[in-house]
């Protein structure tokens, strides 16, 4: 190991450590005091409530652990959401953590539960909420009511699509958060702990003048034998939850893109080969990922050595690994056809940081073969955006980029997006950043995003400062500009980190380099439960 | 000249006919309860006769349709095997009377041995020492056992330490001897503490009494033999020839035909020996005098049912030492409770003959059942014998040890570990325990489980894994926010926690080499071991080199509905309810009989947890129970 790897290496590690230390905050919820008193009535974390939940040895993708970082507000956002199997059907999973004020609500909580409804969407997937929240956060309630009715009216828009809901109360869920169960197809309410009202004791009271009690008003027994509004009746949170895995296992659920469902190498000795597509691991091993993303992002690092330690190895069905298109074109950006899990993926990866006009029409040219042949797209970042200069502008970079951006904006292919370092600029969008809606996006520790870098960024302010000190024939204070550029160099930094970004929702999550291949085979698994075909039309191409 | 012979019995001891009719160009037919329609004798037999319904009483024990089916089938010969019928003078009389030839002694020696009374005044008069007990027994008398007269299998039989005890004891014993046997007669020995079982082995022919040394078969359970040897260990050589030399007296007293057992009690104490009782029969234990003087006894009853006298070239030379245990599907931890359920998996390794007399010295196995085969409640719940023959006692108790502790026996609860925990006692390994040799040794505690559960939780999780329906090459248990252990649990509060993830399976203490449903091996402070797993239901097997354990797993989830109310009076073992002494409504105390419950040889009886009004009878009289089912529900008032 050469010593620059080995520095990668450490500042990876250390990356990570702090990766774990800010998801345990998520974990911890409201801390010891209040989850030892959650236990101590008897009742089960979110994420007990979701281990119970999804079938045994599956895997939990949680979505937005750090929803909320930086913000006044608990890391997590007192929701937990992801993705995990029940019954053999691949759930959008969302859990109230009643440890963090109650499970109330937070505008980063909605933004959260926004962000999951939109992947549940997006990709069919049967929701099922577990159910325990004290409402909204009232001191934030002006950023939660209004957008908040969202909520309930994609619940109702995924029955509508024929995407099954299912809603599992235990404990509070009133006001406005009665309609959770409301709106869902399935309702199941845990007795004695669930209770669904839109107005308790006191609003009654004051309302009309009636005295009443919790049980009347939103027990579950009443809801299971007056009201109806609860389906099933659990004698306990335990028995909720399989109730609820007795619902999904009834739902004949289906994927939309049925193709026999690959297998890992692990079984393909025996009876898989016969009958079933086989895939191999990574020819290179994914720990060397650690050992590839340099400290300085100006330092371009080869994709393919990513490609190589995240996509299926050589095998039968596979004779290579990665099938490079346009391999002399362009090349600082690599394009490519490969599979993951079996699955097959064409692939764009920055190579060099900068996009010129070649690699904007190479990408243009792949993004479109994808879609003519139904192959989803997997985007990995690490760019420094479009190219700058007189020779790039009057060659029409703008116009180029325009292209790629057109591309990536109206192919119908679903796409997956990953940023390994520098997502900067137009660059960012190019490659199929946030706003350009990728099924998924997740970040390495490594990463960082912002409208260009922050010296760049503080160097042109500094720039623009100046000249117009000068326009209005001022002296330029110089000792301001040094402060003024380390400030913002130090808040830009700050604002284009991972754990930043995330908590702003703009990523699904910060991932350990090492398993991005799961998180890929994952998220391609994900996406067939939804249809998809190739876009047969694009905007304008401006020649 | 016997053509096709029927075997009026089932399981092993069938198979064990069937394998020397074959090698002596005799057909075979058998016949089968219900039960047993699938059971591996009723397929190796050339015909197979259907009797009607599970019970014994309304199969093995019906003589009339056994005779029927001889006849039906076209059999010219009856071979009772052990047990049911086979030493049933009434069931020998009908085989002849149907003018078929019965491979036994004639229904008068059985008569003659079937009753212990008339069998000690005749040994008596033949001059074989016998146990007399005094007719008034005082305290120097004691301590004293009452026997059933015409009882076996330890049923009726009660030690007697006091004077005190000796009328209940009696009653007791003629009670237990009536519903057992039919015949409430008992009757007094004096009870020799540390006495050992030794028997000889006879064949009764035209031309005299042939004696095939004895058989020790002292370590016994419930007065029921499990591990038997040959010859017997620790016998001065003197003994050892008066005890053979009673032996054909006996025989020759009766002039009896055909292979037979004359049991002693030896006192080593004194160097005595005294008659028992003659099995008139083939025994469970043969196979050790088979190996150890080169005779296939089933050949030698057959020639003797064929009116000839054994040829001497068919018995070859004495040599080395044999023991054998008896697999039982028993609990020893529960008072040897009976098992029933599936056998999912039976492998012995290093077998190298099954009903063989071996050319050579080695192991061999007598099974009645096969993987997959189901252990009923209606019979006897012995699933096989290994026998070990070596030069040497050492060597072949060494090897019938290794070869039980490497059995794979799976799905169902055997006597395994405490067949291997007898023959690696040294008490056993000196030679000569007496017949208390088990209540004196009870059988040690379950071992703990240790890595043996870590390797069944991997093994379900791996399980699991080859079950997915999607996602399927994702790592076990993988999360991108970890928040807690992956919980295994097997019922005996016994939990394995364990991690999945990218790096493979994690656990505290171990590591996880490799996986897969059916072995998973371990490394502990760096030795690794391999365990191979088997699944069935809720059941995991377990076998390492270390041992074997069984697991049973703990659902995630239970429905209530499922749930079992409070009082209810569950089945403790899979049997009959032979009575019901409550009815519906009726007020109980705490410990008060509900109801008694039969299966295999042993009565149970189903107490009241606590005080109460009995507000559910799901049974009654005559009704056959799963272990689990309710009986009853006591509501506590």
């Amino acid at each position: 190991m050469t010593a620059e790897v080995g520095a990668n290496r450490a500042a990876m590690l250390e990356k990570l450590a702090e990766l774990d230390a800010e998801h345990a905050k998520a974990v911890a919820g409201g801390g010891e005091k209040y989850v030892d008193r959650h236990h101590a009535r008897g009742k089960l974390l979110p994420r007990e409530r979701i281990e119970l939940l999804v079938d045994p040895g599956s895997a939990f993708l949680e979505l937005s652990p750090l929803a909320g970082w930086g913000s006044d507000f608990q890391v997590g956002a007192s929701v937990v959401t992801g993705i995990g199997v029940v019954e053999g059907v691949e759930c959008l999973i969302t859990a109230n953590d009643p440890t963090v004020k109650g499970g109330a609500s937070n505008p980063w909580t909605v933004k959260k539960i926004f962000r999951a409804s939109q992947i549940a969407e997006e990709n069919g997937l049967p929701t099922i909420s577990l159910v325990e929240s004290a409402g909204a956060d009232l001191p934030t309630q002006k950023e939660i009511f209004i957008p908040g009715g969202r909520l309930f009216r994609d619940l109702t828009r995924s029955s509508a699509r024929k995407v099954p809901t299912v809603a599992l109360v235990f404990g509070n869920s009133t006001a406005g958060g009665a309609y959770v169960p409301g709106m869902s197809d399935y309702t199941v309410m845990v007795e004695g702990q669930a209770k669904v009202f839109l107005g308790g004791p006191p609003l009654v009271k004051m309302a009309t003048g009636e005295e009443s009690d919790d049980e009347s008003l939103g027990g579950a027994s009443m809801h299971a034998r007056v009201s109806g509004l609860a389906d099933y009746l659990a004698a306990d949170e335990y028995d909720a939850i399989r109730i609820g895995r007795r619902i999904i296992a009834r739902l004949n659920w289906r994927k939309a893109v049925s193709r026999s469902e690959p297998v890992p190498p692990t079984f393909a000795g025996s009876f898989a080969r016969s009958f079933a597509r086989s895939f191999a691991e990574p020819d290179a091993e994914p720990e060397g990922l650690l050992d590839l993303v340099p400290t300085d992002l100006k330092e371009p690092f080869d994709p393919r050595e990513v490609i190589v330690r995240i996509c299926d190895g050589t095998g039968p069905g596979n004779m290579r690994p990665f099938d490079e298109f346009k391999p002399l074109y362009g090349p600082s950006l690599v394009t490519g056809w490969a599979r993951i899990h079996g699955r097959p993926i064409g692939i764009l990866a920055n190579a060099q940081g900068v996009l010129f006009s070649e690699e904007s029409q190479k990408a243009t040219q792949f993004i479109q073969l994808a879609n003519q042949i139904d192959v989803p797209l997997l985007f990995l970042h690490n760019t420094t955006g479009y190219m700058v200069g007189a020779e790039y502008e009057q060659g029409g970079i703008i116009k180029y980029g325009a292209q790629m951006i057109n591309a990536v904006s109206n192919s119908s292919v679903p796409h997956l997006s990953v940023i390994m370092g520098a997502s900067y600029g137009a660059g960012n969008y190019g490659m199929n950043g946030r706003a350009y809606d990728p099924r998924f996006l997740f970040t390495w520790p490594s990463a960082k995003s912002a409208v260009m870098g922050p010296a760049q960024l503080a160097g042109v302010m500094s720039i623009v400062a100046r000249q117009a000190a000068e326009a209005r024939g001022q002296d330029y204070d110089e000792k301001a500009d040094a402060e003024m550029r380390a400030f913002v160099e130090a808040s830009v930094e700050e604002q284009s980190l991972p754990f930043f970004l995330s908590g702003m929702l703009y990523d699904d999550g910060v991932i350990d380099p090492r398993d991005t291949r799961t998180v890929l085979a994952i998220c391609l698994s994900v996406i067939e439960n939804a249809p998809f075909t190739g876009a047969r039309g694009y905007g304008v191409f401006r020649t | 000249m016997i053509k096709r012979l029927l075997v009026a019995n089932r399981g092993e001891i069938a198979r064990r006919v069937f394998a020397t009719c074959r090698r002596l160009g005799i057909e075979t037919v058998a016949v089968h309860s219900d039960a047993d329609a699938g059971m591996p004798f009723v397929r190796e037999a050339d015909l197979a006769v259907r009797l009607a319904g599970d019970a014994p009483a309304e199969t093995y024990l019906r003589g009339d349709l056994l005779v029927e089916a001889a006849q039906r089938s076209g059999a010219d010969a009856v071979h009772p095997g052990y047990g049911f019928l086979s030493e049933s003078a009434d069931f020998a009389r009908a085989v002849i009377g149907a003018g078929l030839t019965w491979v036994g002694p004639t229904p008068e020696s059985i008569e003659d041995m079937g009753s212990k009374v008339r069998a000690k005044d005749l040994m008596r008069r033949a001059g074989v020492p016998v146990l007399d007990a005094p007719s008034q027994p005082t305290e120097a008398d004691l301590p004293l056992l009452v026997k059933a007269s015409a009882g076996g299998g330890g049923r009726g039989m009660r030690v007697v330490r006091s004077l005190d005890e000796l009328t209940g004891s009696v009653t007791a014993a003629e009670a237990e001897a009536r519903s057992a046997f039919g015949d409430g007669r008992v009757f007094l020995e004096p009870y020799v503490e540390h006495g050992r079982h030794v028997e000889v082995q006879v064949v009764g022919h035209p031309g005299g009494v042939l004696v095939l040394g004895e058989r020790d078969c002292s370590v016994q359970r419930r007065h029921q033999k499990i591990v038997e040897e040959a010859p017997a260990p620790a016998l001065p050589d003197a003994t050892r020839t008066a005890l053979h030399e009673a032996a054909r007296a006996a025989a020759a007293a009766i002039d009896y035909r055909g292979a037979g057992t004359v049991e002693f009690l030896y006192d080593a104490d004194s160097d005595r020996f005294y008659f028992l009782e003659m099995n008139t029969r083939l025994q469970v234990e043969h196979p050790v005098t088979e190996l150890v003087h080169g005779v296939d006894l089933v050949e030698l009853q057959l020639a003797v049912a064929e009116g000839r006298s054994p040829d001497p070239r068919t018995i070859g030379e004495t040599y080395g030492h044999a023991v054998e245990a008896r697999l039982y599907a028993e609990d020893p931890s529960t008072d040897w409770q009976p098992q029933s359920g599936t056998l999912t998996a039976m492998e012995v390794p290093g077998v190298d003959g099954e009903f063989d007399l071996l050319n050579r010295p080695g192991l061999r196995l007598d099974s009645g059942v096969q993987p997959g085969s189901t252990v009923s409640i209606h019979y006897d719940a012995m699933l096989a014998k290994v026998i070990a023959w070596a030069p040497t006692r050492e060597q072949a108790v060494r090897r019938l040890a290794a070869a039980l502790r490497g059995a794979r026996l799976h799905g169902i609860v055997t006597n395994r570990d405490l067949l291997v925990e007898i023959l690696e006692d040294p008490a056993f390994a000196a030679g000569g325990v007496g017949t208390a040799f088990l209540e004196e040794h009870p059988p040690s505690p379950a071992v703990p489980v240790g890595d043996h559960a870590i390797a069944a939780a991997i093994a379900l999780a791996e399980r699991d894994r080859a079950s997915r329906t999607v996602q399927q090459g994702v790592p076990v248990a993988w999360r991108n926010v970890v928040s807690q252990p992956q919980r295994t649990e097997f019922e005996g509060d016994l939990a394995v926690e364990w991690y999945g993830g990218r790096d493979g399976y994690a656990v505290v203490g171990v590591t996880v080499v490799s996986a897969s449903p059916t072995e998973v091996t371990l490394e502990r402070d760096s030795v690794a071991t391999t365990y191979a797993v088997s699944i069935a239901g809720s059941r995991v097997d377990v076998d390492a080199p270390g041992g074997h354990r069984a697991l049973t797993t703990v659902p995630r989830f239970a429905d209530p509905a499922d749930a079992v109310a409070s009082g209810s009076l569950l089945a403790p073992m899979p049997g009959t309810v032979v009575s019901v002494a409550v009815e519906k409504g009726d007020q109980v105390d705490a410990g008060q009989p509900v109801l008694v419950l039969e299966a295999m040889k042993m009565q149970h009886t189903v107490t009241a947890p606590h005080a109460g009004t009995v507000t559910q009878i799901d049974v009654r009289t005559g009704s056959q129970v799963a272990a689990g089912e309710i009986l009853a529900v006591v509501e506590e008032t």
